[in-house]
Formats: C-alpha cells, structure tokens, sequence
C-alpha cells in the first residue's frame, strides 16, 4: 500500500468524467425507451389513404369513411346549404379559415376543392368527440342557417363547411383532410394528390 | 418464542422498527373520526393490489379481447364478479378515503411547517392516483373507457407547438387503438402500483418523522426538560422521540389507536359491501351505463362524463370557453393544492383558532369542491356554464384570498397544551 499524497484536482477530474459519461450513457439509453411510443411501423401502415366513392351520394347526404381509424365525412351540400355559408362570417371564429386546419386548396368560404363535396375529420377540435349531422334542424343550436354540426359533448356548433360558432368551446375549425379527386365519382382521402 | 426474535433482531431491526412505528410512537391523544383515513386508505390499497392481481389473471389487455375478458370475468370466472367490483368499487373508495383526509389538513391546518413534505408526498399519491384511476378506466374497452380517454388525452394537445406530436405519442397510433391499451394496461398495473407504494412508504416515513397533527393544531412536542414528570403521559416512548422533546398529550399507536383503527374499519367495510353488494355501479358514478357496450371510435356517446372522482376538475376544464387556458386552469386547480403550505401564512393551524373570515373562506371553497363535482356530471348547458363559472371563479378565490389575510390574521388565543 502506497502513501502517496492524494491528487485532488485529479480525483475531481475522474469523478466529473464518470459523472458525465454516465449520465450520457443514461440518456442514450433513455432514446430507445421514449421512441418506442411513437406509433409502430404496422401503425403507420394502417393510415394509409382511403378511396371514397361518392358518385352515388344524394345532394344533402353526408358519406362517413374511416381513414386512420377516424371518421372522415363527405358532405354533398345542396345549393341551399352552401347559399347558408355567405351571411354567418360575423357569428364565426375564423370565418376565413386563417387557422392551418385545412390544405391550401380548403382554404375558401366553402372549405373544399368542389363547392359541393365538403370533406372533414369528423372529430370536434375541442375534445375529440364526433359531432352530430343535422342537415334540417340546425337552426335550433345557431339562428340564420338550417344545417351544420352539432358536438353533444360540450355544445360546440360548426357551420356547413365546418367553421366554428363563436363562444362554443371548441377553437378552431374542423379539420379539412388531405384529399383529392381521382375521377368525378371518387375521392382519395390521405394525400393532396398532383395539383396541391 | 423469544429466542426467535432475538436472531432476527440481530439480523433486522426487527423489535426497533416495531417500537419506532407502532409500540412506543407517541400519537397525539385527541384524535377523532377525521384520522381514520390512513389506516383505511393502506386498507383499500391492499384490496386495489390483490383485486388486481387476480383480475390480470383473466383480463386480455388488446382491443380485440379486452371487453369480451372483462364479460368473461363477470359471468363465467368463479366470484369473478365479485373480484371485479371489488376493484371498481375500491377505485372509488379510494378517492373518498384521499379527498377527506386532504379536507382534514386544509381544517386543521397540517400542511403547515413543518408537515410541507407530508403533505406534498399526500398530494403526490393523490396525483399519481388519478393517473392510475384514468388509465384503469380505458381498460373495460367500453365506450366511456375510450370516448373518456380520447377526452383526457387530447387535453395535451392544448400545448402549443408540440401538442398533436405528444398527443401521438402517448396514444402510440392516430388515435386510440390497441396500441395505447396496451401501454396504459402496463402502467396500470405495473409502473404506477409501484410509484405509488414508493410514494405512500414515503408519506409514513415523512409522518413519523414529524408526528401527526391534531385536530387543535397544537405541537406535543415539548422542549427538553421543560415538563415536570408528573405532567408526562404515563407510557414509554422510544428514545427516538423523547430524546429531543418532552412528549405530552399523547399515547403510544399500538394497541390504542390500532383497536379505535379497528372499529372504524368494521364501519367503512360495512358501507363498502353495501355498495358492493347492492350498487356496485353507484346509480352511473362508479360504472357509467355507456361503459356496458364495446368501444366504438365511430360513434361518440351523446354525453360524455369522467368517473365521480374527476368531475370537479372536470367542470372547471368546461367552464372555459379557451380550450388552452381552461387546460392551464385545470391543472392550475391542483397545482394550488401543492402550494397550500406557503399560501397560508398564519402562525395558527386549526380552525378551532382561526378567524371567522378563515372558516367563511374554507366552506366557500369547500362548497365550490362540490357543487364543480356536481356539474361535471351534468351536460354543458348554458345554465350550467354560468354556474361552473361562479364556482370556478370561487374556487381559487379561496387561495388568493387566504394568501392575503393569513398574514395578519385575528387569531383566537392557541392553548399550551391540548389538555392538563
């Protein structure tokens, strides 16, 4: 046994190394554990983009998909609900959709690429829940239009095209799906296609 | 017999642990029916634990199976039944045997120096409760079990810039797929138990290290030396605690308040089979009707409320019309919880002391606990609203309030002693 006198500036250097690369070696590890809740490659999979068919559907008729394990609806709008759209600016939170809920081309009055085919995520941007289609009687949430969605969780209420009523929990919009027209009669719900 | 605790004791500190924690652990005398909850609350925690363990043994935590195993429980696995409900119902026993000993300190003033560690350890357990109480409600699959955490977990997506990223991954999927049961089934059952068996190991160590409060609020330790014999309670108490003080007022936990402990057990497990036996759904508060059909991403129920034990939080989440800033609100309602012990700034613990504006203020607040409790249940109609946010608004009144006039209370004058 040696009595050499102890270096202490060495001492601290070698605690201060073993602390750190300890403390890295913790955080290395912890990378793998906290990835590995992200949604697995299979998850991933699954959300692939979905074909609608909607050469059948009847003006006033709304189309509910799954995309991602969500509802997704296709809203053929009448003339009389889409002429509802124009005198509600006032009543809305973002009438002109300034809030990114929707793709570039959705960002319009009526929110969709064809005025007629209105697409959304039908899931209330307040909490999650899915809204209800009232397609007649609408006016009896919001006065001035017939039609709209109506969330039963906390009464949020959304226009025909989506927009959100102004002093309704809900914040925003709903939200517009990446989308495009393959042909007349089908959509692919899940990707803006060529013309984004 | 003696021969064998003497081997131990050479071993463990067998006879020492026994003495420090129960045999000669001096408890304040005047406990009364607010100090039985301790006791029943390691009592429920032992019944959610072996209850637990045997329903994992039938239990199949994928979306595929879970709800079916749940029905498999109920009626073909012998006292399945019973197992079950005996953890549904202990879920919200649970919460009763948490939310009145807090109601116990904001009277008697407990969280105060030098009992802000118990107190944080208490508020600790109840957070990591309603962690264990949320993530064990997905997993019947039924429709509230999923439409109830679809609403939980998007409360993250709130959070600027990260929020849908987070809320992704905690779900582990878009939305809530098989993938979050199974994670959540894991922190049910193992992760959480575990933090909150550390957690309550702690609170009893933080407790005998300070000894209990009282229902006067006052300390039964007395400077060394400063009480004369005869004064002293006539039992012996480890020298761990006489040591530094004198001990007055008090008598040792076992046998006495362990036979007093033993009574109110009887009491509580009399109710707790009432309602096991007779409700175990509570009327829809313990078990929501909805629950009793399968998950359905596509199809929300009409009205969608959490289990009792969260409503109030809940009400004061819905009263906000800003999505964001009703979060903050949400978690701010407890966060003031924890800080109870530097907002009150009065010298002075129990009420029994304390001005009358104090007692005003605390049955306000405690009003407002339940009234919040009630709404959450109901539907957001605008009635309610209004109403949940007056009593929101009261609610953290309370703690701004007390923060002011604690300084300066008018105090009633606080005995020496609890009793001569």
């Amino acid at each position: 046994m040696s009595n050499a006198p102890v270096d202490h500036g060495r001492r601290r250097f070698l605690t201060a190394a073993t602390t750190v690369v300890g403390a890295a070696g913790a955080v290395a590890v912890a990378v793998p554990f906290i990835t590995s809740w992200n949604p697995s490659e299979k998850a991933k999979n699954a959300g692939a983009p979905v074909e609608v068919n909607i050469g059948k559907a009847e003006p006033g008729q709304l189309v509910r998909v799954e995309w991602r394990g969500q509802p997704v609806w296709v809203v053929r709008r009448t003339p009389e609900m889409l002429k509802s759209l124009d005198g509600l600016a006032d009543k809305l939170r973002d009438p002109n959709s300034d809030e990114p809920q929707q793709p570039e081309y959705a960002k319009n009055i009526h929110r969709s690429r064809k005025q007629e085919f209105f697409v959304a995520v039908g899931i209330c941007t307040h909490l999650g829940c899915s809204p209800q289609f009232l397609d007649k009687t609408f006016g009896e949430y919001v006065e001035g239009t017939e039609s709209g969605f109506f969330c039963p969780c906390h009464g949020s209420t959304f226009d025909i095209a989506g927009r959100v009523f102004q002093g309704v929990p809900a914040p925003y919009n709903l939200v517009v799906p990446p989308h495009y027209f393959i042909n007349d009669d089908v959509i692919l719900i899940g990707e803006d296609g060529e013309q984004a | 017999m003696k021969k064998l605790i003497a081997w131990f004791d050479e071993r463990i500190p067998l006879t020492k642990t026994w003495n420090i924690h129960l045999a000669q652990y001096p408890a304040p005398k005047n406990f009364n029916f607010w100090y039985i909850f301790g006791v029943l609350a390691t009592l429920v925690l032992v019944n959610q634990i072996v209850t637990g363990v045997w329903l994992t043994m039938n239990y199949v935590p994928t979306a595929e199976g879970a709800f079916a195993s749940v029905e498999y429980i109920m009626r073909d696995v012998d006292w399945g039944w019973l197992i079950r409900y005996m953890h549904s119902t202990g879920a919200s026993a649970f919460f009763l045997v948490v939310y009145l000993p807090m109601f116990r300190g904001m009277m008697y003033g407990s969280y105060q120096k030098p009992r802000e560690l118990l107190w944080i350890f208490g508020m600790l357990i109840f957070l990591v409760l309603m962690a264990e109480a949320f993530m064990g409600y997905l997993l019947p699959w039924g429709q509230m079990s999923y439409w109830g955490a679809q609403v939980i977990i998007s409360l993250f997506g709130a959070i600027p810039y990260i929020g849908d990223d987070l809320t992704l991954w905690i779900r582990g999927d878009y939305v809530i797929s098989g993938a979050t049961l199974n994670r959540f089934f894991a922190l049910h059952v193992i992760a959480l138990p575990l933090v909150l068996v550390i957690l309550v190991f702690l609170h009893i160590i933080a407790l005998h290290e300070v000894g209990s409060n009282n229902p006067e609020g006052i300390s039964i330790k007395k400077p060394k030396g400063s009480v004369p014999d005869a004064e002293k309670p006539k039992f012996e108490f480890h020298e761990r605690f006489t040591k530094k003080y004198d001990i007055v007022d008090a008598i040792p936990f076992y046998p006495y308040y362990i036979v007093k402990d033993l009574v109110g057990i009887g009491i509580f497990l009399a109710f707790f089979c009432y309602v096991l036996f007779f409700a175990p759904a509570m009327g829809g508060f313990f078990l929501e009707p909805p629950n009793f059909e399968a998950a359905n991403p596509l199809k929300t129920p009409a009205h969608i409320a959490p289990v009792w034990y969260f409503t109030p939080f809940y009400a004061i989440l819905r009263a906000v019309p800003d999505k964001l800033f009703g979060v903050i609100l949400m978690f701010a309602a407890i966060v003031f919880l924890f800080l109870l012990p530097w907002l009150d700034r009065c010298k002075v613990r129990s009420i029994r002391y304390r001005s009358s504006i104090h007692k005003v203020n605390l049955a306000v607040f405690t009003i407002s606990f339940v009234v919040l409790g009630y709404l959450g249940v109901k539907p957001a109609t605008e009635i309610y609203t209004l109403f949940a946010r007056i009593f929101t608004f009261l609610y953290f009144a309370f703690f701004i309030l007390l923060w002011f006039y604690s300084k300066h209370e008018k105090t009633k004058p606080v005995p020496e002693r609890i009793t001569k």
